[in-house]
């Protein structure tokens, strides 16, 4: 349907780096996200204060300038700062780690609104049935609140991902052989930017499509447990 | 840190802080103009009028913004002859134009969905009042749906103009030169890269926050009916 001139596997390759990515990210930003939350509804003033700045100052700065910040600016900060204390180092970023880390960050903040959320939406019944059997804070946590808490967050957690994988676009701009990247590549050389660029939309579309169903199919399961009327 | 970059660069950044809230402006107006129809057509009962307009907003939602500008700026090359033979070319080869035309398309499609939420959650009572008053097609639309669906749909759409506000940093990967733009070309000549990196940051921050605020404004006085404790000041 669409002559790719023999760049077709250059697109895969980009997409499997752009799932690579995403993926990692994501873990990156489910870590942070349940850590913040807890900050959050830690109660201890300096905690929650952190997680606050934390949250409002990420969601309102655009990603690129924060891939750029940390791709470019994270080191020369540091030879700046080393070079204060005497010391001449070259440091350079790798842009994948750069890339991934930069973008699990982002999320990390809307993941953990989605977190704060879930873990709010648990019954308060539950955690009382806990704590009459004699667990402590940390095994209801474990045991009770942690499981429950997830078939809240998965559909929060679904859209955080939709939006990250799109994300991942943005770290083409520090030359990562991604998606985008490759796609980009592929239009120079065959001089075909729209069938290119269309096919890459197409491969993120075919992404989006497939985290919806397993979205469907993690929401049944982790509500296999509830009974409906 | 070298502050005497920051404070030289500064009338230039305000210089892209002012083409960033030009091109979100005029993106959030004609992408609100083009999702109400859309968002119409969306709630329709004929599935013809209803799946391209869902296809639309598929397509726009499930790919990244920067495949669209791209596929408009660059991709638009590959049809140049029939682009010229329409006269359209000329608008084309702009990035000013295609960098508009992008947002305006993501937000609409992102925003027709956020309204057919709206319009979906109006309460039948109200329609079945203003039935029985003898309103129907446009004018039910007009009157009841429409402005009951905007008020359901603000907060959220709230995020989606400050998600544009953010997204139209984008636009500076093709040549034009708003807050990101400027922060970078800075950065590269002169290799003062977190300091103007960091200062973009606090302008975005600062505009971000700055259209929460209006936002917000309005939704006090849109919504002040459903909160009588604090009344609109």
């Amino acid at each position: 349907m669409f002559d790719l001139q023999g760049y077709g596997h250059l697109l895969l390759d980009g997409a499997k780096l752009t799932l690579a990515v995403g993926v990692g990210a994501m873990v990156i930003a489910i870590l942070i996200g349940l850590g913040a939350s807890l900050c959050k509804l830690s109660g201890i003033a300096v905690l929650t204060g952190a997680a606050g700045v934390y949250t409002t100052v990420i969601r309102g700065i655009p990603e690129l300038v924060l891939i750029l910040l940390v791709y470019y600016g994270a080191p020369t900060l540091i030879q700046d700062v080393l070079k204060l204390m005497g010391m001449e180092v070259y440091v350079a970023v790798n842009p994948f780690i750069a890339g991934t880390l930069t973008i699990g960050f982002i999320y990390g903040a809307f993941a953990t609104e989605v977190f704060r959320g879930a873990f709010l939406s648990v019954p308060k019944g539950q955690i009382e049935a806990a704590r009459a059997y004699g667990m402590g804070g940390v095994l209801t946590f474990r045991r009770v609140i942690l499981p429950q808490m997830w078939r809240f967050a998965i559909p929060g957690l679904g859209n955080v991902w939709m939006v990250l994988i799109k994300a991942t676009a943005l770290i083409s701009v520090i030359q990562l052989p991604e998606l985008m990247r490759n796609a980009d590549i592929a239009a120079r050389s065959t001089r075909k930017p729209f069938t290119c660029y269309f096919v890459a939309s197409l491969i993120y579309l075919s992404i989006t499509v497939l985290s919806l169903g397993f979205q469907q199919w993690a929401e049944k399961r982790a509500a296999r447990g509830v009974r409906r009327a | 840190m070298d502050t005497e970059i920051i404070i030289e660069s500064l009338p230039r950044l305000l210089d892209g802080a002012l083409i960033t809230m030009e091109i979100t402006a005029i993106s959030v107006v004609l992408g609100f103009i083009l999702a109400i129809p859309l968002s119409v057509l969306r709630v329709s009962k004929n599935p013809f009028i209803r799946w391209p307009v869902y296809a639309f907003n598929f397509y726009f939602r499930g790919t990244p913004l920067l495949v669209q500008i791209f596929l408009i700026y660059y991709g638009s090359g590959q049809f140049q002859e029939f682009l010229s033979d329409w006269g359209l070319w000329r608008f084309f080869r702009e990035a000013w134009f295609c960098a508009i035309l992008s947002l305006t398309l993501n937000t609409a499609a992102y925003s027709c969905e956020i309204f057919r939420g709206g319009i979906e959650g109006v309460s039948f009572g109200e329609v079945e009042a203003a039935r029985a008053c003898g309103m129907s097609g446009s004018l039910l639309y007009r009157r009841i749906i429409l402005p009951a669906a905007l008020r359901i749909a603000w907060p959220a759409y709230t995020n989606e103009v400050v998600f544009l506000l953010q997204s139209s940093s984008l636009v500076s990967v093709i040549t034009l030169m708003d807050i990101t733009g400027v922060a970078r070309v800075i950065a590269a000549r002169s290799f003062a890269f977190y300091e103007l990196f960091i200062t973009a940051a606090i302008i975005y921050l600062v505009l971000v926050y700055g259209v929460l605020f209006v936002f917000k404004r309005v939704e006090n006085k849109i919504l002040c009916h459903l909160n009588p404790g604090a009344a609109s000041s």
